[in-house]
């Protein structure tokens, strides 16, 4: 089972919460995945919609709830955030999100690490969201994050592992979790992650946007078990090589 | 008196609590976290807290996010 600080999850997807086209869509993807621990964003009230309130479809009691500090631009925004989520009552887990660049939505390494520091003295169970950078990540763990989690690729592009060869070496430095965070596009990018030994991977978009989200997601949480299934049971060599896989002996009879 | 909410300007009477407020606006106060003039309040002040002239207050709820 996999264990982030003091808690313990049998499902070693996560689940995001945005872009989902309907509560209730959202509600029955989070059955189907499986997930224990959702994340969710802080925003503004809208006055004029008051009823659009998502605590009237998560439980609480049923999921960690992870809010993430996603629009913050720098370490300050970030604590601000953390804080208001803190007040809401969601507890001191937090996915810490500093992304100043709203292009390409990467994380700024100096404030995030900056933001961990400041959050894990304030007692936050800090899981900060990485480019796929080694050193940041050992950085990260001595600052007392409980989790790495680097990108596969920028937040909603669908694009895969395509920071592989950087998450395998933050996988094997590791003392902390590793969790592949953003850019999973498919099961197989999600299996893939687990095959080299991801603790665990958060999805959102390519879940959400799935023209049948419910089954998408439970295409994800199989894909995520065969992955750690095959990282456990052990991946043979990669070799450039052919190595006959019936026995090269026996064949004297079909020989002139 | 008028209060500033969200960046809309709101009139109010001059005893109305946060928690008062807050159900004004329709919102559930349990799952609303405020901030006022740049002063986090905890969910325990909410039913004392009376809000005052030219208080800057954001209203601040989960979304879906990633």
């Amino acid at each position: 089972m996999l264990k982030i600080a003091d808690k313990t999850f049998r499902s070693r997807l996560f689940l995001g919460t945005g872009k989902f086209s309907s509560a209730e869509t959202l509600q029955k993807t989070i059955e189907a995945s499986g997930s224990e621990m959702i994340t969710v964003a802080l925003r503004r009230v809208d006055l004029n919609d008051p009823a659009d309130d998502i605590m009237n479809v998560l439980d609480r009691e049923k999921y960690l709830f992870l809010p993430n500090t996603s629009g913050a631009r720098d370490a300050k925004e970030a604590v601000r955030l953390a804080k208001l989520a803190r007040a809401a009552g969601s507890g001191d887990w937090l996915k810490l999100e500093v992304t100043p660049d709203p292009r390409t939505l990467l994380p700024d390494p100096v404030e995030t690490l900056k933001a961990t520091e400041e959050l894990v003295q304030e007692g936050f169970i800090v899981l900060p969201y990485i480019n796929a950078d080694p050193i940041l990540a050992l950085r990260l763990q001595d600052a007392g994050a409980a989790a790495v989690m680097p990108l596969g690729a920028p937040i909603g592009t669908n694009l895969g592992l395509i920071t592989k060869f950087q998450v395998e070496i933050i996988i094997d430095q590791a003392r902390v979790p590793v969790v592949v965070d953003a850019g999973l596009g498919s099961p197989s990018d999600a299996a893939l992650a687990m095959e080299i030994g991801a603790d665990a991977v958060l999805v959102n978009t390519a879940i959400s946007i799935a023209g049948d989200p419910p089954k998408m997601a439970a295409a994800f949480a199989r894909a995520v078990e065969a992955g750690r299934d095959a990282f456990e049971a052990g991946l043979g060599k990669k070799s450039t090589e052919a190595s006959a896989s019936s026995p090269v002996t026996g064949l004297d009879f079909i020989k002139d | 008196m008028k209060i500033t909410c969200n960046g809309e300007t709101k009139e109010i009477t001059s005893d109305t609590t946060l928690v008062s407020f807050i159900r004004d606006m329709k919102l559930n106060p349990d799952t609303v976290v405020a901030e006022c003039d740049g002063r986090i309040i905890q969910r325990a002040e909410y039913d004392t807290l009376i809000l005052q002239e030219g208080n800057v207050l954001e209203l601040i709820r989960f979304v879906g996010g990633g």
